[in-house]
């Protein structure tokens, strides 16, 4: 999921050049028609107008984007004035995002770390611990969260049982739920690229740095993490880019109060706003945005690569 | 020595030229390699060896020029449709196959049966005294038994010409020498033409009918290795190719075949004339170490006076460091042996450096 | 206390760290896996241990949905797995042994998008497209989806695989009168073999988990495991969820294990 265009290796074969296109044929076809033209073509939905029972008609229009953006009032012909509502779902999904995106670097860059130094051994059976759980279905570990965190779940529980609280702590149903799904889901995305940059880091640059009076945390601050920056900004686009679109943390564990942007689009096709257009101009600002950060951090590596 | 121009040509490379994008690997290089030569292409790693290897092999096309197996063109041809067959620097023997399998692979590509491959596998495994290893896999076996393995899947389809990528570089010191032995019987008793790369000049040496000089996408000399080690054409292959003393002299006067010359310091002495040498050049003398030889008082008239400044012994011979007065340095190798004419003297002694008849070979660039 | 030695490398408190991790990303699938065998109908009081939920699984009120639901998901995920795999396999060995071309770049580039374009954004793009042409929903359209959304998962490990592999064993097949079909058939499939597998396997996986694309694309009355999940657990978390929670965490830890084993054996080797 990263950003780079990195085709992988400096291999120059060329033994089945004669083959190539056919070879690729299948997934241009595939891809072509079942990615690719279904996102141009959502784009194209969002400058249509919507049909008051949920379809289109087929003409030109802006309003998909201007109800995003514009309040014109009841019937549409008050002078727009900036409307918050869409806006601050999207700033809300951008500060959930990188909330989580915050607590899984804090936890995962030292596990990450920690992994690097073990034996090289043991390294390949605690990645495998890290990996297990991004292959449970996210729909069951965000569904187990919410069983943990419940009122009446294990962990008040556990807390109330053992004494610590006297009354139980309300999580469900909070901004803190939200984010502590998205981390949840999200999590090993933040280790493996970490950990893949800190393999390869030479301990022998922490010496130096010792032998010339750093102390063991101006190691850590001065020499460690600028050598594994660009793991650390992998990881956090592959922490926040998923986050900013999800669905199923903030649908199972957020409630109606904490919408993010992906409810926000499900609603426009599932629920009962149906407004296809304005859901695809909704997803078409999300894939903006994540087009944009991708882009920038494509850029930035390639700066970095040099 | 046989006369290899007598037999027909194997392999004739015309005007070859290879080009990547904006670097010429190869630079209009011809030669002609004959029936049931070992033949070595010779050079530092980049000088085109083994491009020219590749192209001949198939695995790159021809930018420009033409390459002929047994007079037929085969610029068109791919692969697997060529006579020749490759034993590789990394062997690039199959890991999922057997050893019996992988020296069969080439003859049920060309459509025996596979219990004839297997039969004919063992025959040839069996030449390379490795039968009793043809069930196991080639992560099993060690170097030098790979190296083998390797190299009797490249002969198993009695190829016309085997084409052999630095086969012996990623063995030990003695492991090497004498899988060198063993591939020039192998050559002598298939009748088969090797074409051999290597950048190692001492193994060159040892196994090759005649060799190619190559560097920087040239071929800079042709011939045995007796022709290319004593004559070298030019100051590359007389420093490629052993030691040497490489020293400037200056030609005095060009006579019936003799050159008069002297070094710096105003050391004179007569050489062989080459070629494209006149009176008043700067050129190039190349004296191989072991053809100089130490006295205290001069022999004959070309001598030069001198201190020894080091002694270096590395078993089979002594190196000694001469400093001419005003001159150059000199490099003189005489072998450890009481029977040689030549005897050690101490630091700081004063000596004097004789040539043997014809050792100084003059060079035009 | 004798000395320790001062090591560089480790930093205090990140053994904890790493520990505190482990027990977030396994503590909620723990709780739930013990909670699936307690034999209680509340899911808030423990009543000893039961296989009451699993048993009304398979044959309880809801056991007709769910197995109609979860042969779905395997159908789909063994169709969508299988063909994105094949697909998979012939991109990487175009674009890893094509040799250079104009449309490398652009292959890949076209095979990383799902990877790129957020999941809700595809799955509304899906929607909106078989809308357009006028294909009714149902599971024809998911299996599309999921062909396509797989692509990217299989091609991951194989091209890995396929760039630890050197291009001259190709080529000395190739050398020993292989023609290319063959090489490809003899030497380099049966060498990718473990990656081939591994890509399959997590394909299979993220087709079986997938929720998001299956749900905007599925036809009204169609269900995947995931999708019929999640229906029911918006009524409530009820203890047969649990159990089947449980029994497909145990297909994934599975499934990942296996992948996992074989990539490990052959880096052994």
């Amino acid at each position: 999921m990263a950003g780079g265009a990195s085709t992988g290796g400096s291999s120059q074969s060329e033994t089945f050049a004669p083959a190539r296109y056919w070879l690729l044929l299948p997934s241009w076809v595939t891809l072509t028609i079942l990615v690719l033209a279904p996102v141009s073509m959502m784009m194209g939905y969002s400058f249509l107008t919507k049909e008051f029972r949920g379809g289109v008609i087929w003409e030109f229009s802006l309003s998909a984007y201007d109800q995003f953006f514009f309040d014109r009032g009841l019937f549409g012909d008050d002078p727009p004035v900036l409307q918050w509502t869409y806006i601050s779902i999207f700033w809300r999904s951008i500060w959930q995002a990188g909330v989580a995106t915050l607590m899984s670097l804090v936890i995962g860059f030292p596990t990450a770390y920690f992994i690097a130094t073990r034996p090289e051994k043991e390294r390949a059976i605690w990645v495998f611990l890290v990996t297990i759980p991004y292959w449970v279905n996210l729909l069951i570990r965000t569904v187990s969260m919410k069983f943990l965190l419940r009122d009446q779940g294990p962990l008040n529980d556990l807390l109330v049982g053992s004494g610590l609280l006297s009354e139980p702590l309300t999580i469900v149903n909070t901004n803190f739920a939200v984010q502590l799904g998205l981390f949840y889901s999200y999590l090993p995305f933040m280790v493996l690229p970490i950990y893949a940059a800190a393999e390869r880091y030479n301990f022998a640059l922490s010496e130096a740095a010792a032998d010339l009076y750093a102390t063991r945390w101006t190691v850590l601050r001065r020499i460690l993490l600028p050598s594994v920056k660009p793991g650390i900004v992998a990881g956090c686009i592959l922490v926040f880019v998923p986050s900013l679109g999800s669905f199923l943390a903030p649908d199972l564990l957020g409630g109606a109060k904490n919408f993010m942007i992906g409810s926000l689009i499900e609603e426009q096709f599932k629920g009962n706003a149906g407004n296809w257009p304005f859901g695809a101009a909704a997803s078409m600002i999300l894939l903006t945005l994540v087009m944009v950060i991708l882009l920038i951090s494509a850029r930035q590596q390639a700066k970095g690569g040099k | 020595m046989q006369l290899h121009s007598d037999r027909p040509i194997a392999v004739d490379v015309r005007d070859a030229v290879k080009v990547y994008g904006d670097f010429t690997a190869l630079k209009r290089v011809s030669l002609s390699i004959h029936d049931n030569e070992f033949f070595t292409l010779l050079g530092p790693s980049g000088c085109g060896k083994t491009t020219l290897l590749r192209m001949i092999a198939g695995f790159e096309d021809v930018t420009e020029g033409s390459i002929a197996l047994f007079g037929e063109p085969i610029a068109a041809l791919p692969p697997h449709k060529r006579p020749v067959n490759t034993v590789f620097q990394n062997y690039a023997l199959f890991p999922h196959m057997t050893v019996l399998d992988n020296v069969g692979f080439g003859l049920e590509m060309l459509g025996r049966s596979k219990s004839e491959a297997r039969k004919r596998a063992g025959e040839v495994l069996d030449m390379v005294q490795l039968s009793q290893f043809s069930s196991r896999k080639p992560s099993q076996l060690s170097g030098g038994q790979q190296q083998r393995v390797a190299l009797a899947r490249a002969l198993a389809p009695q190829p016309k010409v085997l084409l052999l990528d630095e086969p012996l570089s990623a063995l030990d010191l003695k492991l090497r020498k004498a899988m060198q032995l063993e591939l020039k019987h192998l050559q002598r008793e298939t009748g088969i033409t090797f074409i051999f790369v290597t950048h190692d000049q001492e193994e060159a040496l040892t196994m090759s009918d005649r060799i190619a000089v190559m560097s920087a996408g040239e071929l800079q000399q042709l011939g045995d290795a007796r022709e290319i080690y004593e004559r070298p054409k030019n100051r590359f292959v007389a420093d490629f190719i052993g030691d040497t003393n490489l020293i400037e002299v200056t030609v005095d006067a060009v006579a019936e075949g003799q050159a008069k010359c002297h070094l710096g310091g105003g050391h004179a002495l007569i050489c062989d004339a080459v070629e494209g040498v006149k009176a008043g050049d700067k050129v190039h003398m190349s004296m191989r170490p072991e053809r100089l030889f130490l006295s205290e008082e001069p022999i004959a008239a070309e001598g030069f006076r001198g201190t020894v400044r080091e002694n270096i012994f590395i078993g089979t011979d002594i190196t000694t460091i001469v400093a001419l007065n005003e001159g150059p340095d000199f490099t003189i190798r005489a072998s450890n042996s009481s029977r040689g004419n030549s005897r050690v003297f101490d630091i700081g002694a004063e000596v004097v450096v004789n040539m043997e008849q014809g050792a100084g070979r003059l060079l035009t660039d | 206390m004798a000395m320790k030695s001062y090591d560089l490398r480790q930093y205090p408190s990140f053994k904890a760290i790493t520990i505190f991790c482990l027990f977030i990303l396994y503590a909620p699938l723990l709780v739930v896996t013990v909670y699936s065998f307690n034999d209680s109908v509340s899911i808030t009081n423990w009543e000893g241990v039961s296989l009451r939920w699993y048993a009304e699984v398979f044959t309880g009120a809801e056991s007709e949905k769910f197995k109609i639901a979860a042969r779905n998901s395997f159908v789909i995920a063994l169709i969508a797995a299988s063909a994105s795999t094949v697909m998979a396999t012939f991109a990487a060995t175009a674009i890893l042994r094509g040799g250079r071309f104009k449309l490398r770049t652009a292959s890949f580039g076209l095979i990383s998008l799902p990877l790129m374009v957020p999941e809700i954004v595809t799955a509304v793009a899906t929607l909106i497209f078989f809308n357009a042409i006028g294909v009714d929903r149902g599971l024809i359209t998911i299996l599309l989806a999921h062909i396509a959304f797989c692509i990217p998962f299989a091609y991951l490990p194989i091209s890995a695989r396929m760039q630890g592999i050197e291009a001259t064993y190709e080529q000395a097949a190739m050398d020993l009168y292989a023609t290319r079909a063959k090489a490809f058939t003899r030497v380099l499939l049966p060498l990718m073999m473990p990656g081939i597998i591994s890509g399959w396997l997590l394909a299979f996986i993220v087709s079986l988990d997938d929720f998001i694309i299956t749900n905007f694309v599925k036809g009204a009355g169609v269900e995947t495991l995931p999708t019929a999940i999640f229906g029911s657990v918006k009524q409530g978390i009820k203890p047969n969820i649990m159990a089947i929670s449980t029994m497909l965490l145990g297909v994934s830890v599975v499934m990942v294990t296996l992948s996992w084993l074989i990539s490990r054996r052959d880096n052994n080797k």
